[in-house]
């Protein structure tokens, strides 16, 4: 108890988001088996999974590093191709699903660690919005070369970039078929491998940041000279951020793709890497477990307003420009700040004492 | 005379990428924001047009007036409605609401247009132009649309040196609160960039449909993301960097498809931005700006 | 390093607060003895117009600057200065509005790279490092326009300072190895002994930008000295301060100076708080430097009231 006392803050609203997803999932567990949720909300789930990884490890880039990144989709498109290709070679190995699935994720991650690293390395001599732009042309490249990419296997992989006659295969099968992408897919992942994947990239994620390198990675963040006055290695910093994201996004990758019978590179184009944005911008910036609550909902709502048929991506579009609207409107956060200290008044009362001390000194 | 051909052809996409990149760039320019919407302005400017002549019968040069006034319209209600409002917010809120205005004007015309492509005529019908006894055919409306491209070059290139307004846009692109004390309307000034910038999305959306005559609610995205590519190869907030740019970028992807292949023209199109910001960040035309410390 | 006669008179005419020795120097080489083959030349001590107080004199100076400079376009932003700095000397940097005083902070600390001349720190020249490497080096700074990580608590901030001086790796951090505990608690531990110099353990987990202004100069020195360095920069340190914290601070500067045992450099507008702790100072003006002495006697130097007031008829 007096342990739990001595938590600081953040590791008290780590402990608070590791609860709300273990409780989630318990629920949706629940439901499932007693069958209170519609098949089209099962189909959601291990999709809602691979979104909120994706959201936690676009916020480590967008809200941690503050850094701009609009080509997230394109490591999610490198880990769901190189997953599904180790899940195939490794399928007369490993029998266990559950094995192959996470052994195939690791591939998937390491493929798109390297990805990162090969992106990262001219994308972090940019700033800004320039680094923005940069980071979208990638994730087209990748979309570009993965629609290009032919991948056969027949006991030794064979790849080529013209078309699957110039694989030169013997028997076998055609793994990635260019723009027809990957058919005939072992559906290996669940919604209990999915949670498990959130739990993990959760854990990377507030690990990180709650460490000496995750220290640098905001003092990046919050002051670029300051950090360097310090002796910090600003570009080491941020490329971690970057590649670390990279990996877990790839490692979402490869579970999404495992949980469709066919996926294409265009799947996993600049409007999913914007997708993954709105959930971190929504979720609110840095804030991971408003980035979890936002890309679970931001899913489930489009199939919810189903029945308004093509009016759905509108009222999309609206409800996107109205929460942006009043979430950054002075007048508008005003009204919100005003309610939250009638809410907190305890909590003030402290900052008070202590704007009363610091005065103190002041005088 | 291939190569002829696709030079021409070319230069002609290019200078539609350089009158969208325009757009871009002065809004930039001047409201340091990524209109990511911009794009899909150029969608709604060829439903206009296609609509005028289509259903309305009129003629083509009042069909292109009245998309330019049309989307200078929209330009300016979706500038008063979504980005006034954040004008002191954080630079992500207001690309995210871009994004969203993107997706709401993607979704009307679908609602409104449906999602099968239209079928556009050129607005500019005269018969190909055929030299050196046939072997070289050059279409009249890529003829137009490079004159186009120059005479708003040069247009806008008078209007932001010699008129009061274009001085305005760029002390605001300087120092908007220094241009406010001088007695400088930000506001008024802001929503001029946005009208002019959408007007010429229209004349673009135009030249683009007669160029590909096919009209869908997302034909604007792509020509909008390279033409912003555009923009920013030049310099982003540099009037002849975007022209520059533009035209660069519709050489490249003409070439590209020619002798490299149609499925890789995009990633060699980004590839090109990649290296030109590695050598110059700021771009070719672009100033770069230090922090002061 | 060769140097010419000229550059010795050019500085020895620049240099107010020069020793005995720079005055005599323009004299050499008059007398010619007539000698066959080799000339006698007459050997002397080269003038040096460096001041390091006594008890640093026999040690390497931890900053020697050489012939500084660096152009922004046509501008001499900074020109020729030369400035020593002894081991455990507070020195300050003064003169006009717009004089470059901050441009030879940003300069020691490779914000800039220079575009001529040497900076020696503790001996070693930084030519070619980056402003992370002159950091690790031993040059801590804090700046004009309070620089600090503002979204993160007082104590994150000067764990920030500590980074260098503490090891875990990103593997022992993500996966809670046995490192990362040790290293997290030293982090603390550390942290708190360097926010007790300015009585702040108390603000710990407040939020480093909301504190009050004074508070936030005073966290910006304790970041600074959490690098551990040789070479204190303080960029006009009592801005925005009223007497009692400009009192206040002083003391804890020459505190800073004897418990570390480093040396500092601050520019600063206060002349109080300069001729009060200051034991070298060193004048600026137009990027060149007009006089340097003891408070004394810069506070006597014509050259230096000009600059601050214009020309007296």
């Amino acid at each position: 108890m007096d342990r739990l006392k001595n938590l600081s803050r953040a590791s008290k609203d780590n402990l608070i988001t590791y609860a709300m997803v273990i409780v989630a999932f318990v629920v949706m567990q629940a439901l499932a088996s007693m069958h209170a949720i519609s098949s089209s909300m099962i189909g959601l789930l291990v999709p809602i999974t691979a979104y909120i990884c994706l959201a936690i490890s676009l916020n480590l880039v967008v809200g941690i590093s503050g850094e701009l990144s609009l080509g997230h989709a394109g490591f999610m498109s490198v880990g769901a191709f190189t997953g599904l290709v180790a899940a195939h070679i490794l399928a007369p190995m490993v029998a266990n699903d559950g094995l192959r699935l996470m052994l195939s994720m690791v591939v998937a991650g390491g493929f798109a660690a390297l990805a990162g690293v090969l992106v990262g390395i001219p994308v972090m001599r940019l700033q800004g919005d320039y680094l923005a732009i940069v980071t979208l042309a990638f994730g087209e490249i990748i979309k570009n070369l993965l629609n290009n990419l032919y991948v056969g296997f027949d006991g030794a992989l064979h790849f080529s970039m013209k078309d699957t006659t110039s694989l030169g295969m013997n028997g076998g099968k055609v793994l990635i078929n260019g723009p027809q992408g990957a058919v005939g897919i072992d559906k290996l992942s669940t919604f209990t491998a999915g949670f498990l994947l959130v739990l993990f990239t959760l854990f990377v994620v507030t690990n990180l940041v709650d460490s000496r390198s995750g220290r640098a990675i905001m003092a990046v963040r919050d002051n670029r000279i300051a950090a360097e006055s310090v002796g910090i290695d600003t570009t080491k910093y941020r490329l971690m951020a970057f590649v670390v994201a990279a990996a877990l996004a790839g490692m979402a990758g490869a579970l999404y793709a495992m949980n469709f019978s066919s996926i294409v590179p265009k799947k996993f184009d600049f409007n999913t890497s914007i997708l993954i944005l709105v959930f971190v911008v929504l979720g609110g910036m840095g804030n991971i477990r408003g980035g979890i609550i936002s890309a679970a909902l931001l899913t489930i709502l489009p199939e919810k307003l189903r029945f308004i048929g093509d009016f759905r991506m509108l009222i999309y579009a609206v409800v996107l420009i109205c929460v942006m609207l009043f979430s950054n409107n002075a007048a508008v956060r005003m009204a919100i700040d005003g309610l939250r200290e009638r809410f907190t008044r305890k909590d003030d009362d402290a900052a008070l004492a202590d704007d009363v001390k610091g005065g103190g000194a002041h005088a | 005379m291939g190569f002829i051909t696709n030079l021409i052809n070319g230069i002609s996409l290019g200078s539609v990428y350089a009158i969208i990149a325009l757009g871009y760039t002065m809004v930039y320019g001047i409201a340091k924001m990524l209109n990511f919407a911009h794009g899909d302005v150029i969608m709604v400017g060829g439903y206009i047009c296609f609509i005028a002549m289509f259903n309305l019968g009129l003629p083509p040069i009042v069909a292109v007036l009245l998309s330019i006034v049309g989307c200078t319209c929209l330009g300016i209600v979706v500038e008063r409605l979504a980005y006034k409002p954040l004008r002191e917010a954080p630079s992500l809120a207001v690309l995210i609401t871009a994004i969203g205005v993107s997706y709401f004007l993607q979704n009307s015309a679908l609602l409104i247009w449906g999602a099968d492509p239209k079928a556009f005529r050129s607005v500019v019908d005269l018969p190909s132009i055929k030299l050196f006894g046939g072997q070289l055919t050059v279409s009249p409306i890529s003829i137009v649309t490079v004159l186009a491209c120059v005479v708003i070059m040069v247009g806008l290139t008078l209007f932001t040196s010699r008129t009061k307004m274009g001085k305005a846009m760029r002390a605001c692109s300087e120092d908007k609160g220094a241009a406010q004390l001088m007695g400088i309307n930000v506001n008024t000034t802001i929503s001029m960039v946005f009208a002019i910038g959408s007007g010429l999305a229209a004349i673009a959306g135009v030249l683009l449909c007669s160029t590909y005559p096919t009209l869908m609610p997302t034909t604007g995205s792509l020509p909008g993301i390279k033409a912003f590519t555009a923009a920013v190869i030049g310099g982003i907030g540099s009037i002849p960097g975007a022209a520059l740019g533009g035209i660069l970028l519709g050489i490249i992807e003409i070439f590209a498809k020619a002798y490299i292949g149609t499925q890789l023209a995009d990633a060699i199109v980004f590839a090109v931005l990649i290296v030109v910001l590695l050598i110059r960040p700021a771009g070719l035309l672009g100033k770069e700006i230090h922090e002061k410390v | 390093m060769p140097r010419t006669e000229g550059t010795y008179k050019a500085q020895s005419e620049r240099a107010t607060g020069v020793t005995p020795q720079a005055e005599q120097a323009p004299q050499t080489q008059q007398e010619e003895p007539a000698h066959k083959g080799r000339q006698r030349t007459k050997m002397v001590a080269p003038p040096n117009n460096y001041l390091v107080p006594e008890r640093d004199a026999l040690l390497t100076p931890v900053l020697e600057c050489r012939h500084l400079g660096i152009d922004f376009g046509g501008l001499k932003a900074v020109e020729d200065l030369n400035l020593m700095v002894g081991k455990t000397e507070i020195a300050g940097l003064i003169g006009p509005n717009g004089a470059g005083k901050t441009t030879v902070f940003n300069l020691l600390t490779k914000v800039y790279q220079p575009t001529r001349g040497t900076i020696l720190l503790d001996g070693q020249d930084t030519a070619g490092m980056d402003t992370a490497r002159v950091s690790r080096e031993g040059i801590a700074r804090t700046f004009q326009n309070i620089r600090l990580f503002d979204s993160l608590t007082v104590e994150d901030n000067v764990k920030i300072g500590l980074h260098n001086r503490v090891d875990c790796g990103m593997w022992s951090g993500i996966f809670r190895m046995p490192r990362y505990w040790l290293s997290e608690k030293e982090f603390h531990d550390r942290a708190l002994e360097l926010l007790d110099v300015f009585n702040m353990a108390d603000n710990a987990n407040d939020i480093a930008g909301s504190l009050p202004y004074g508070a936030q100069r005073r966290l910006e020195i304790v970041r600074a000295l959490a690098t551990g360095p040789k070479l204190l920069l303080l960029d006009e340190p009592a801005a925005g301060m009223n007497p009692v914290e400009t009192e206040e601070l002083m003391e804890n500067i020459v505190k800073i100076r004897d418990d570390f045992q480093i040396a500092v450099l601050l520019i600063e507008h206060d002349m109080d708080l300069v001729m009060g702790i200051c034991e070298g100072i060193v004048v600026l003006n137009f990027g060149k430097v007009i006089a340097k002495g003891t408070p004394e006697e810069i506070q006597a130097n014509p050259q230096v009231v000009e600059a601050y007031l214009g020309k007296q008829d």
